[in-house]
């Protein structure tokens, strides 16, 4: 069986799981149960100033019948006490001396206070620490979280003071509420952060009632932006972690986060250059017990592909994250239905004749409703396949063109030697 | 013989009308399926389940695509996933417990999940079957009489604890009424000897066309081993202590399902007229069965009404599209017939007080004798205990009813070396409740005879999810 343990930036864990640091991470006893059903790690609840929630705190957009597809909330930190929080982070990991405990902090923007709270973190024997820059509502507007994160010059400055003090590894949480967040890693890099973690939520309002006017969550009939995660931002953290990966700038571990919430999402945030990932909504969801399934769906796939340990397989797909200018021009697909398959919705016509190419004709007055692709017409969209409801009914067939791979990047160069050469890929019409 | 045998059909007729009753999901719909699973915390279909599979945990890995782990998940629990997956009465167990059901919607397929699941790890049996070995010899024996889901159940799990486990089996083909009793149409005797492979990879020892009393000696048995587990089912079926019974067209229902399943269809002599007598699950086998090769005309006698009948609700919805007519508060009194038989002579029954059986009891209507044409007589009235072959042979306590007298817990008989389970226990039941008594036997012998517990995290689901769904353990402050 794989080896499923890891070491993210010095932090280690049996396995890449870690708890985000949110509601499941709020107690001693809420993260020892985790740990006791397969959790590798946990981040703690953000521990620093005093707060004051509200309620209502969450609202979920569902999508068809599918609940929480993704999740809102506009809960702020622990609102537990300092000392309270302390005791169990000792108490918990020496009980689970195995298991990854990280303290994530938010504390206002002065030395002193930065560095008086990390000593305290530092007695307590945990394994790191995570500094909350991301926290996009009620502590941003108090000079926190987000406020910090969004600035590079911030997010350097705070983290070399904590690692002036700080006697275990130090990750920094960003924002994706900002225009890049490279820019911000690096700035977290450039103070010599051992890693960092990302994203976190995204700025959102979930709706409106169109009875009261009043956003989701209410809170006495009124609403604040508030902080999206579950499976819907998945695609938004990809790409931000990979833009990471993939940046020399940067060059420091990853734990990535942004709706995991099975083990094939995992595995995704690994190929791309995780090495832990962490979770929140799908726990929120389900309870701590869908580790099991993400640790032995893990285990599964790598021995199925032959990986004895997750290093095998960690940043694999960053080679295949091109810039668009590097894409072959030259590769061609076309549409195929299997006619035996086909249930005759003609969705993918609509979708091709309004919403793409107009590349798929029916066949009028013959009595069958299976549609047909115009192949000079069709552009290799994908468009018919995603919208058909019959998997493996449309399937994207490659065409040899016999011509060589050109990008737009070699198109321009060879433009440069010839202008005169032939353009890549195919004429639209 | 028979008098009138029906007509024989074509082969695209057979074929269509045993086919797969229940056909599987296509993988896009199983996915569907599965995400319609709430996943829920405790769930009620497990708890429902005599096995206790995790049900939302197997489906939650076919969702994430996590096939291996969710064939383990089934088979960890309940070695005879693949044909409770096909026969189970999930109305009445999990499918049943849904918890969608209390909002009006149709509750999971859980039976057809769990079967796209099994049906995933036979197919890739040679990649699969890995995940289950026979555990480090501990040079305990445990012998097994009788070669049905009880027994298998038993051997799998002690298997894989290291016993040297060797099942004893009168029949020709491994399997019991897995193999030899399962209407054609709902799973083949191929797919029920599966399961024994998987059984077999184990390492357990199977000795067939063996006769306990006969072939190999009780003591023998008992000096050679650690433990005896006993899993030998049910008899003969009842006989209808009627005249006529001996004329050639009468036969009993085991023994006609059990020919259909075992030889080409053509070749399986159905009347063109058939009468079944008695009314329960086995009933509707034979009787849907007999419909399906041809018969003209089914007709299932049952001498008490529609709302006693022992029968699923749904086994009867399948013989009702069938075209099998049932008449209710008939009972027969005699086959009639010039050598062969040509028909059976009934009385009309009418209910009276309540009987033993707490149901009330039929009694005759004076002068409402009637008799229908038929050409072959089913009997279906339930199987005879095994009474003597227990107390004699075995030298084991019956209860009451003639079943093998066990503690409920631990399936330990009278003799502390024997543990039962199965029908020859609870008097005829499911499979599933025939994989929870060898389960649980497994447990029982391996404790008294080491000592221990049973690694439960590993084995037992039970434990598990007993173990998760303890949130009040931990202190919140």
């Amino acid at each position: 069986m794989a080896d499923l343990s890891i070491n993210c930036a010095g932090i280690k864990s049996p396995n890449p799981y870690w708890l985000a640091s949110a509601p499941p991470t709020n107690s001693g006893a809420q993260i020892q149960r985790a740990f006791d059903l397969g959790w590798g790690g946990a981040v703690w609840k953000t521990l620093g100033e005093s707060i004051i929630n509200v309620n209502s705190r969450f609202w979920a957009l569902d999508y068809g019948p599918t609940r929480m597809m993704g999740l809102n909330n506009i809960e702020l930190i622990t609102a537990r006490p300092w000392d309270t929080n302390l005791r169990e982070i000792k108490q918990t990991k020496k009980k689970y001396p195995k298991n990854a405990v990280v303290v994530s902090l938010m504390i206002e923007s002065k030395k002193e206070s930065w560095q008086k709270a990390v000593k305290e973190i530092n007695d307590t024997g945990c394994d790191g620490i995570e500094l909350n820059f991301g926290c996009p509502h009620g502590m941003s507007e108090r000079g926190m979280g987000a406020a910090v994160g969004q600035v590079p010059e911030y997010t350097k400055m705070i983290t070399e003071w904590v690692k002036e003090v700080a006697e275990v590894p130090v990750l920094v949480k960003l924002t994706p509420n900002v225009t890049n967040p490279v820019v911000i890693a690096r700035a977290a890099a450039a103070a010599k952060a051992d890693g960092i973690s990302l994203i976190n939520t995204v700025n959102s309002i979930m709706g409106i009632n169109l009875d009261t006017f009043s956003p989701f969550p209410s809170v006495d009939g009124k609403g604040s932006h508030g902080g999206y995660c579950g499976p819907a931002v998945k695609p938004i953290a990809l790409n931000m972690v990979s833009a990471c990966a993939v940046d020399k700038e940067v060059g420091i571990p990853i734990s990535g986060i942004g709706g995991v919430s099975t083990w094939q999402d995992a595995v995704e945030f690994m190929l791309l250059g995780s090495t832990s990932v962490q979770v929140c909504t799908a726990v929120m969801h389900y309870g701590y017990r869908i580790v099991e399934d993400m640790i032995d769906g893990l285990s599964n796939w790598m021995d199925e592909k032959g990986y004895k340990k997750c290093t095998d397989f960690i940043g694999k797909a960053l080679p295949n994250i091109k810039d668009w200018g590097d894409l072959n021009l030259n590769y061609k697909l076309v549409a195929r239905i299997n006619p035996d398959l086909c249930i005759g919705c003609e969705l993918c016509h609509v979708a091709a004749w309004d919403g793409s190419h107009q590349c798929i004709d029916l066949e009028m007055g013959n009595g069958h409703r299976v549609p047909i692709i115009n192949d000079p017409e069709c552009v290799g969209c994908n468009l018919c396949m995603l919208v058909c409801p019959v998997d493996g009914c449309i399937t994207m067939v490659e065409v040899p063109t016999g011509k060589k791979p050109m990008s737009w990047r070699q198109y321009q160069e060879a433009l440069g030697k010839n202008p005169k050469c032939e353009p890549p890929g195919y004429i639209e019409h | 013989m028979i008098k009138n045998l029906a007509p024989k059909l074509s082969d695209a007729e057979y074929e269509k009308n045993f086919a797969d009753i229940n056909p599987p999901f296509a993988p896009h719909n199983a996915k569907v399926e599965a995400n319609r699973c709430l996943f829920c915390f405790d769930a009620p279909c497990t708890r429902a389940c005599p096995t206790h599979i995790d049900i939302p945990a197997f489906i939650k890995k076919i969702a994430s695509g996590n096939m291996r782990g969710s064939a383990k998940d089934i088979l960890d629990a309940n070695i005879l996933g693949m044909s409770c997956g096909r026969i189970c009465p999930v109305d009445s167990l999990c499918e049943g417990a849904c918890v969608y059901n209390e909002r009006e919607t149709e509750p999971i397929q859980i039976g057809r999940l769990q079967r796209y699941s099994i049906d995933w790890f036979y197919a890739n049996w040679d990649t699969v079957k890995g995940r289950f070995k026979a555990g480090k010899p501990n040079g305990k024996k445990v012998a097994c009489i009788g070669g049905g889901p009880a027994s298998l159940s038993c051997t799998f799990y002690l298997a894989q604890l290291g016993y040297a486990v060797t099942i004893y089996d009168k029949n020709d083909k491994p399997g019991g009424l897995n193999t030899y009793g399962i209407a054609r149409y709902k799973m083949s005797a191929e797919e029920a000897l599966k399961e024994v492979e998987l059984v077999k990879h184990v390492g357990v020892k199977f000795k067939q066309s063996c006769e306990v009393g006969k072939d190999v000696a009780v003591d023998k048995l008992v000096k050679e081993n650690d433990a005896i587990f006993v899993g030998i089912g049910l008899g003969q079926t009842e006989d209808l202590g009627i005249p006529g019974e001996d004329l050639p067209g009468v036969v009993d229902a085991i023994t006609f399902i059990d020919e259909l399943k075992h030889n080409k269809l053509r070749d399986v002599k159905v009347g063109r007229r058939v009468a079944v007598i008695g009314a329960g699950n086995t009933s509707v086998d034979a009787a849907t069965q007999a419909k399906r090769l041809g018969a003209e005309m089914v007709m299932v006698l049952y001498r008490r009404s529609e709302a006693e009948m022992p029968a699923y609700e749904y086994e009867y919805e399948i013989a009702k599209k069938d075209g099998c007519v049932y008449y209710f508060l008939t009972a027969p009194k005699r086959i009639v017939g010039k050598g062969v038989v040509e028909g059976i002579e009934c009385i009309r029954m009418k209910l009276g007080k309540p009987d033993a059986s707490g149901r009330p009891a039929p009694e005759p209507v004076p002068g409402s004798e009637f008799t229908l044409e038929c050409d072959m007589v089913i009997k279906s009235l339930g199987q005879r205990k095994q009474r003597g072959f227990v107390e004699k042979t075995l030298g084991l306590k019956t209860d009451k009813k003639g079943r093998i007298a066990v503690d409920e817990v631990t399936m330990q008989a009278s003799n502390p070396k024997f543990y039962a389970g199965g029908d020859c226990v609870n008097g005829g039941r499911e499979v599933v409740n025939a994989v929870a008594h060898g389960k649980r036997a497994a447990w029982a012998i391996h404790k008294q005879i080491t000592g221990e517990d049973v690694d439960l995290e590993g084995l037992w689901k039970e434990e598990k999810l007993r173990r998760v769904a303890n949130t009040a353990k931990y202190q919140y402050a």
